[in-house]
C-alpha cells in the first residue's frame, strides 16, 4: 500500500526556524492537566445547571431527592471541559478555520511537562498510559483488601452491607474497566510503531484522546462513593441499575467513556498495523505481540460499542423515562443481559489476548529459540476473537434463555478452548531443547503459563451446563476468572513491564527486588485464589457480606493470603518507584540481545524512533538459525524506498 | 532543578495526591456508620424491654427530606433517633410500640399481611386507622386502608404489619420526626429475642418513590427503612 | 515430538530420549491422579448426591476433573522437565536449535488431540443436559426437559407416585424467598418443605430485580426474572436439610437473602402441608390467584393507588402501561 507522505510543518506562530522547537512557550501557559481540571470543573458546573434546567422539575427528581439527569450531564460536560482544557480539540479548531496546524509526531528528548499534556508522540502517551495504568491497579487493589477484610468474619461486619455492594462494584469495576487497556495501553501504543517498523501511529490525535479519557472514566468512577456507590457490581444488571441511587450514573458514564476509548485506540492500532509497516516488514514476520495487539484491537472496535448503547439505553431509562430494560412498562431485563455479554465476553479476550501476544513474544528471547508454531499461535488469536462473539450466553445458562441455545453455547464455549490452547503448543514446542534462562520477564511469563492453565481449564469447567448449575454465580466462577485475569494478563503485563522498561526509560528495574516479588506474589497469588474453586462449589455465591459459618476457615486464610499478595503489589510498586525515580540504573542498547526491531535502536528510542525507514531482511524470532539474516536494515541506501514506490506504486 | 529532584517532586506530589484521594474515599465509604441505640444498658435480665418506635413519611434529619424514615426512642434520653441499628438483650421479651405516621399503600406480595413471629402470633392496632382496629393476625391490604409499612426479620420469622393513615387524612405529619399530635396509628406487639447474634430488618412495602419497583433509596440505606438487631448476651 | 528426538539421535550423540520420558512420568502421575479422583475425591465432590440434579452435577464435576488431571499434568511436567533438562548452564552464550523436523506434525497431533478431547466433552455435557431433566438449571418458561414419565396434569391437587408433578412456584422479592404451592390450595409460606422421592418442578419468578433460586445441596439454579417463569426439575433423593441462596445480585441485601429448606419423608411432607394450608387459610384468601407471573403493580393495586395519589416513579412503573405520564 502506497502511503502519501506529508511534509512536516512547523506550527505558525512559534518556531519560525526548522532548527527551533515546535513550541516556545512556557509549560504552565501550554495546555495541560490544570488547564484541563479547570475546564472539567466548569463543564461540571455547566452540565449539572443544564441537567437540573431540564429535568429539575420532574417528578421523580423532586420525589426522590436526586436528579439523574443532571449528574449525567455534569459528568459528560465535565470530560468535554477536561479535553477541551487539555487542548485536544485545538488542532480541529484550527483546521477548520484554515490555519496550519503542527503534523511532528515526536516531542523532542528530555522534559517531563510533555507527560501532562496532549501529546501526539506515541512513546509519550505509551508511558502516560503505564502510570496511568499502575495507579488505578493499585486503587482497584484497595479495595480489593477491603473486600477481604470484610470477609473475615460472616457475622460482625466492618463494613455495612451497602458499603460492602459499594467496595465490591468499586473493585470489580475499576479491574474490568480501566485494566482492559493495560496492556494495549502502554505496551501496545508504545512499542507497535516500533515493532513495525515506523516513525508514528497512523492517527495520534485519536490515541491520545483515547489516553486522556482514562482519568476522566477514573475520577469519574470513583466519585461514585460520594453519592453512595452503585449497589449492582461491575456488570450493572438491570433493573437493579434503574432502581439505584446516584451513584449508578458514575458507573454508567465512566465505563461508556472506556469503551469510547477503546474504540478509539483500537482504529488506531489497525490502520497503523496495515498501512505503516516499514518494508519488508510481512504479515509473516510480524512480531506475534503486534499479532495480539492487531486482533484485539478489532475486538475492541466490534464489542464496545454494543456497551456503549446499553450503557447509553440505561441512562435513558433511569433520567428520561425510556423503558428499554424496565419490564414494568413492557422492557426486558434480558435485552440488557444480552446487551451486557455480548459486549462482555468479547472484553475478558480483550483482557487475555495480550497477555498471550507478551508472553508469546518472550519466550524466544529467553529460551534462544524460534517461536514454535508461531502461524498456528497468530491464526489461534484470531480464532479466538471470532469465536468469542459466539459464546456470551454461557453467561445465562440458568436465566431462562430458550433452553435448546444451550447446548450450542456449551459447544462453541468448548471449541474456544482450541485457539486458547494454542499458546501452550507454542510454548511446549519453543522450549523443547531450547537454552532457558531464567530472568525476571520469564519468571513472570512462566508463572501467567501456570495460573492461566488453571484458570482455562476451570473454564472448561463452567462451560459445562450442569457443572455450571453449580458453579455459576459463585466463588468458582470467581477463581476462574482471577486466574485467567489476574493470574494471566497482570503476571503477563509484570513480565512485559520488567521486559520492556529498559527499552521505554533506559533504565531497568532492580532484579533482585523483581525476583522477590515474582516469587511472593506467585506463591501468595495461588494461596489466595485456589481455595475459592472450592468455597464456590461449598455453596458461596458472589458479591456476599454474610456465608455459611463453616466456610468461615477457608475464607480466613484466603483473606490472610490476599493482604500478603498485596504487600507483594506494595513490594512491585517500591520496585517502581526506586528504580525510576531514586536509583535511575541505566540500561540503554539490548540487555536481553533480542532480535526484535524494536531493539535495534537505542534504549530509549530516539525522538523519530528511526532515523530512516528500516528494511526488514527477517522474522523476530530466529534464534539459532543458521545463516539467519539480521532482522532489519536500519541504514537502507537512499532513494531506496522512494524508488520503490515510485517504480510500482505499491508497496511489496 | 535536576531531572532526579523534578522526578522526584513529582513523586512527592502524586503520593499527596494519592493520600487525598484515599483518605476521602475512606471518609464517604466508612462514614455513614449507623448509630446504635442500646436498649441493654441497665436492664435487668429476665425483664421485659419496652421498645417505641415510629415510621415518618418525610424527614428532616438527613439530606433526602423526602425518604421515609424510621426513629427510634432512646431509652436513655427520650429523644426520637434516627437509627435502625439497635442493640438488644438475648433472651428477653421485647414489647414494641410502633406510631405510624405514614400513608397506606397495598402491599406488592399479601404474605407480608400476616402477623408472624410475635407473642401470639397478634398484634394491638388502635387509631385513626380506616383499617380494622384491635387484636389482628392477618391486613388484607387490597380491601381496608392497607398497611403502609412492615417490621420484617427475616432471622426471627418475625414480620408486623403497620396499618396506615388514610390518603385523604386531615392534619397528617409533614415534619419528622413527627409530632403525636398530627394523624397517626399505633400498633403494639411483642416478640422473644433468641441467642446472641446480628440480625437484619428490613420493610416489604416499596415506599422509594421515584425508583424503579420501589426498593430504592429509602428501602435501601441502612438507616432508614432497613436495619439490624443486635442482640447482645 | 517423537519426530524432533529423532532429530536429535540422527545427530550421533546419546541424546536422552525426551518424549518418552516426559510420557512415562506423565502415564504414571496421570493415572494416580485418576484413580485419586474418581474414588477418594470422587464421592465428596460437591454438591453431594442429594437429590437426582446434584447427583448429576456431582458426577459431571468428576468425569471433568478426571479428564482435566491428565491435561494440566501433561502441561506442568513438560514445563517442569523442560526448566530441569533445559536451562542455560551459566557461561553458555550459545542460541538454542533454529527449526526442527516434524513441527508441522505435532502441531497437527496438537490441534487433533485438544479437537477431540473438546468436542467429546461438549457430547458429553449435552447428554449430562437432556438426560436427568435439564440437570437442576432454569429452563425458562417452555422446558424441554422433564422427568421421565410425570405431566403436570392436575393444579389443584397433588398424591406421591402418581404422574402428576409436586409444583413448588419460588417467588423472589427483594429480599426473601417465598414459596406457593399451587396444588395445596395455592398457599404461599417462606418454609419449604419437598417430600423425599418424588420430582419436583419449580416456577422460578420475581416481583421485582433480578434473583436466582439456588437450593445448593439439591442442586438447582434458576434465575428468577420479573414478568417470566423459569423451571427447573429436581427430585430429592434423600432427607436431610439444605440451603437456598439468591445467586444473583439484587441488592443491599443479596448476602443476607438466604433460608433454609428440608427434605422429608413423604407422610410427613403430607401431614406438614394439611397442617399450614389450614394454619395460613386467612392469609391464602387475600393472595392472588395463582398464576405463573404475576404483574407486582397489577396484583397488588399500587398501580391504582399510585396513579390516583399521582405518583410516578422512574420509568413510570407505580401504573401500567395503559396510564402514561410525565416522567
Amino acid at each position: 500500500m502506497a502511503i502519501e507522505i506529508q511534509p512536516e510543518r512547523l506550527q505558525e506562530p512559534g518556531g519560525r526556524e526548522p532548527s527551533d522547537l515546535p513550541r516556545t512557550r512556557p509549560w504552565w501557559a501550554r495546555p495541560a492537566v490544570h488547564t484541563g481540571l479547570l475546564g472539567a470543573v466548569i463543564g461540571y458546573l455547566f452540565g449539572h445547571w443544564l441537567g437540573n434546567f431540564i429535568g429539575g422539575g420532574y417528578r421523580q427528581a423532586v420525589l426522590g431527592d436526586q436528579n439523574d439527569l443532571a449528574i449525567v450531564l455534569g459528568y459528560v460536560f465535565g470530560t468535554i471541559g477536561w479535553l477541551a482544557g487539555l487542548g485536544i480539540f485545538n488542532d480541529l479548531g484550527r483546521f477548520l478555520a484554515g490555519k496550519p496546524f503542527p503534523e511532528v509526531t515526536h516531542e523532542p528528548a528530555g522534559g517531563l511537562a510533555r507527560y501532562f499534556r496532549f501529546t501526539l508522540d506515541h512513546k509519550v502517551v505509551g508511558i502516560q498510559y503505564l502510570v496511568g495504568m499502575i495507579i488505578y491497579f493499585l486503587t482497584g487493589g484497595l479495595f480489593a483488601m477491603a473486600i477481604r477484610t470484610e470477609l473475615l468474619s460472616p457475622a460482625s461486619h466492618v463494613l455495612g452491607p451497602g458499603v460492602y455492594l459499594e467496595v465490591v462494584g468499586e473493585h470489580g469495576t475499576m479491574m474490568m474497566m480501566m485494566m482492559s487497556s493495560v496492556v494495549l495501553g502502554p505496551f501496545g501504543q508504545y512499542l507497535a510503531p516500533l515493532m513495525i517498523g515506523s516513525k508514528r501511529m497512523a492517527f495520534p490525535r485519536l490515541e491520545a484522546l483515547g489516553f486522556w479519557l482514562t482519568p476522566a472514566a477514573f475520577v469519574i468512577l470513583l466519585s461514585a462513593v460520594l453519592w453512595g456507590g452503585f449497589p449492582t457490581g461491575w456488570t450493572g444488571y438491570a433493573d437493579l441499575s434503574v432502581q439505584a441511587t446516584q451513584g449508578m450514573d458514575a458507573y454508567l458514564v465512566a465505563f461508556g467513556l472506556m469503551g469510547i476509548s477503546m474504540i478509539l485506540a483500537g482504529f488506531n492500532i489497525i490502520a497503523t498495523i496495515i498501512c505503516y509497516r516499514a518494508p519488508g516488514m510481512r504479515w509473516s514476520r510480524l512480531p506475534i505481540f503486534v499479532w495480539s495487539m492487531f486482533t484485539v484491537s478489532f475486538l475492541q472496535v466490534l464489542a464496545a460499542p454494543v456497551l456503549v448503547a446499553g450503557f447509553y439505553m440505561t441512562i435513558t431509562d433511569r433520567t428520561v423515562q425510556t423503558a428499554f430494560f424496565t419490564p414494568d412498562l413492557g422492557g426486558s431485563t434480558y435485552l440488557y443481559e444480552d446487551l451486557f455479554w455480548f459486549f462482555g465476553h468479547p472484553e475478558v479476550y480483550i483482557l487475555a489476548l495480550p497477555g498471550f501476544g507478551i508472553v508469546s513474544e518472550i519466550l524466544p528471547v529467553f529460551c534462544r529459540r524460534p517461536l514454535f508454531g508461531y502461524k498456528v499461535g497468530a491464526a489461534g488469536m484470531f480464532g479466538v476473537a471470532i469465536l468469542s462473539f459466539f459464546v456470551w450466553q454461557h453467561h445465562l445458562f440458568d436465566s431462562g434463555i430458550d433452553p435448546d441455545m444451550r447446548p450450542l453455547f456449551m459447544l462453541t464455549t468448548e471449541l474456544i478452548s482450541i485457539p486458547t490452547g494454542f499458546i501452550y503448543l507454542t510454548a511446549m514446542g519453543t522450549f523443547w531443547k531450547a537454552k532457558i534462562r531464567l530472568t525476571v520477564p520469564m519468571l513472570f511469563a512462566l508463572g501467567m503459563y501456570f495460573n492461566f492453565l488453571i484458570g482455562g481449564i476451570s473454564g472448561v469447567f463452567l462451560s459445562d451446563v450442569p457443572a455450571d448449575t453449580t458453579a455459576h454465580g459463585s466463588f468458582f466462577v470467581m477463581a476462574h476468572f482471577h486466574y485467567t485475569i489476574m493470574g494471566g494478563l497482570m503476571f503477563a503485563f509484570m513480565a512485559g513491564l520488567y521486559y520492556w522498561l529498559p527499552k521505554m526509560t533506559g533504565i531497568r528495574l532492580n532484579e533482585r527486588l523483581g525476583k522477590i516479588q515474582f516469587w511472593t506474589m506467585f506463591i501468595f497469588f495461588n494461596s489466595t485464589f485456589l481455595p475459592l474453586f472450592a468455597l464456590g462449589n461449598m455453596g458461596m455465591p458472589r458479591r456476599v457480606f454474610e456465608y455459611a459459618r463453616n466456610l468461615q476457615t477457608l475464607n480466613d486464610w484466603v483473606s490472610v493470603s490476599a493482604f500478603c499478595l498485596g504487600g507483594s503489589i506494595l513490594i512491585f510498586l517500591i520496585n517502581v518507584v526506586w528504580s525510576t525515580v531514586i536509583a535511575r540504573v541505566p540500561e540503554t542498547g539490548n540487555p536481553w540481545n533480542s532480535r526484535g526491531l524494536e531493539w535495534q535502536v537505542s534504549s530509549p528510542p530516539p525522538p523519530e524512533n528511526f532515523a530512516r525507514i528500516p528494511v526488514v531482511l527477517s522474522g523476530p524470532y530466529e534464534y539459532g538459525v543458521k545463516n539467519a539474516l539480521p532482522v532489519a536494515d536500519l541504514n537502507p541506501p537512499p532513494g531506496l524506498i522512494a524508488s520503490a514506490l515510485a517504480s510500482s506504486g505499491t508497496e511489496a | 532543578m535536576s531531572l532526579r529532584s523534578r522526578i522526584a517532586v513529582l513523586a512527592i506530589a502524586f503520593a499527596a495526591v494519592v493520600a487525598g484521594g484515599f483518605f476521602v474515599v475512606v471518609h464517604y465509604l466508612l462514614g455513614p456508620t449507623p448509630q446504635t441505640v442500646d436498649f441493654t444498658a441497665g436492664h435487668a435480665s429476665g425483664q421485659p424491654v419496652n421498645m417505641t418506635i415510629m415510621t415518618d413519611p418525610v424527614n428532616d434529619v438527613s439530606g433526602t427530606p423526602d425518604w421515609v424514615s424510621y426513629f427510634v426512642q432512646s431509652p436513655q434520653t427520650g429523644q426520637w433517633m434516627h437509627s435502625t441499628t439497635w442493640q438488644l438483650p438475648a433472651h428477653t421479651r421485647i414489647n414494641v410500640t410502633a406510631y405510624e405516621f405514614d400513608t397506606c399503600d397495598p402491599l406488592r406480595n399479601q404474605y407480608w399481611g400476616k402477623v408472624t413471629g410475635t407473642v401470639g402470633d397478634v398484634m394491638q392496632v388502635s387509631g385513626e386507622a380506616a383499617g380494622v382496629n384491635g387484636t389482628v393476625s392477618v391486613v388484607n391490604s387490597n380491601t381496608t386502608c392497607g398497611v403502609a409499612h412492615t417490621f420484617t426479620v427475616p432471622g426471627l420469622g418475625l414480620n408486623v404489619p403497620f396499618e396506615g393513615v388514610l390518603y385523604t387524612a386531615s392534619n397528617q405529619c409533614t415534619h419528622g420526626p413527627c409530632a403525636m399530635s398530627t394523624t397517626h396509628t399505633v400498633t403494639k406487639f411483642s416478640f422473644v429475642t433468641p441467642g446472641p447474634g446480628s440480625y437484619r430488618w428490613q420493610c416489604f412495602i416499596p415506599c422509594g418513590l421515584a425508583t424503579d419497583d420501589g426498593n430504592g433509596h429509602a428501602m435501601s440505606t441502612l438507616g432508614f427503612m432497613t436495619g439490624f438487631l443486635q442482640v447482645v448476651a | 515430538m517423537a519426530a524432533a528426538t529423532e532429530a536429535g539421535a540422527a545427530a550421533g550423540r546419546p541424546e536422552p530420549r525426551h518424549g518418552v520420558r516426559i510420557a512415562v512420568i506423565w502415564l504414571v502421575l496421570a493415572v494416580a491422579a485418576d484413580l485419586v479422583i474418581w474414588f477418594v475425591w470422587g464421592p465428596h465432590m460437591p454438591p453431594g448426591n442429594m437429590s437426582t440434579s446434584a447427583a448429576d452435577q456431582q458426577f459431571d464435576f468428576n468425569v471433568l476433573s478426571v479428564i482435566a488431571a491428565p491435561v494440566m499434568l501433561a502441561v506442568f511436567i513438560y514445563f517442569g522437565y523442560a526448566l530441569t533438562m533445559w536451562r542455560q548452564r551459566p557461561g553458555d552464550e550459545e542460541d538454542g536449535p533454529g527449526h526442527l523436523r516434524g513441527e508441522a506434525r505435532v502441531q497437527a497431533a496438537w490441534i487433533i488431540v485438544t479437537s477431540a478431547i473438546v468436542l467429546g466433552l461438549a457430547g458429553f455435557g449435552t447428554y449430562e443436559l437432556i438426560a436427568p431433566a435439564g440437570a437442576g438449571a432454569g429452563e425458562g418458561p417452555q422446558p424441554i426437559w422433564k422427568p421421565a414419565g410425570v405431566n403436570t396434569s392436575s393444579l389443584t391437587s397433588w398424591v406421591p407416585n402418581t404422574k402428576n408433578i409436586l409444583q413448588v412456584q419460588v417467588i423472589a422479592q427483594q429480599w426473601l424467598f417465598t414459596y406457593r404451592y399451587p396444588q395445596f390450595g395455592g398457599m404461599e409460606t417462606t418454609q419449604l418443605e419437598l417430600p423425599v422421592g418424588q420430582p419436583v418442578e419449580f416456577h422460578v419468578t420475581s416481583l421485582d430485580v433480578i434473583h436466582s433460586f439456588w437450593a445448593i445441596q439439591l442442586g438447582v439454579k434458576a434465575d428468577a426474572n420479573p414478568f417470566l417463569d423459569n423451571v427447573a426439575y429436581t427430585t430429592p433423593e434423600h432427607t436431610g436439610g439444605f440451603t437456598v441462596r439468591c445467586d444473583e445480585l439484587c441488592g443491599i441485601w443479596h448476602g443476607a437473602m438466604y433460608n433454609y429448606g428440608s427434605v422429608v419423608p413423604v407422610t410427613a411432607f403430607q401431614s406438614w402441608v394439611k397442617a399450614t394450608e389450614t394454619r395460613l387459610a386467612a392469609l391464602t384468601k387475600t393472595l392472588p390467584p395463582f398464576a405463573l407471573v404475576y404483574t407486582p403493580n397489577e396484583i397488588s393495586g399500587l398501580a391504582k393507588f399510585y396513579y390516583q395519589a399521582g405518583l410516578p416513579g422512574a420509568g413510570g412503573q407505580y401504573y401500567g402501561p395503559q396510564d402514561p405520564e410525565q416522567p
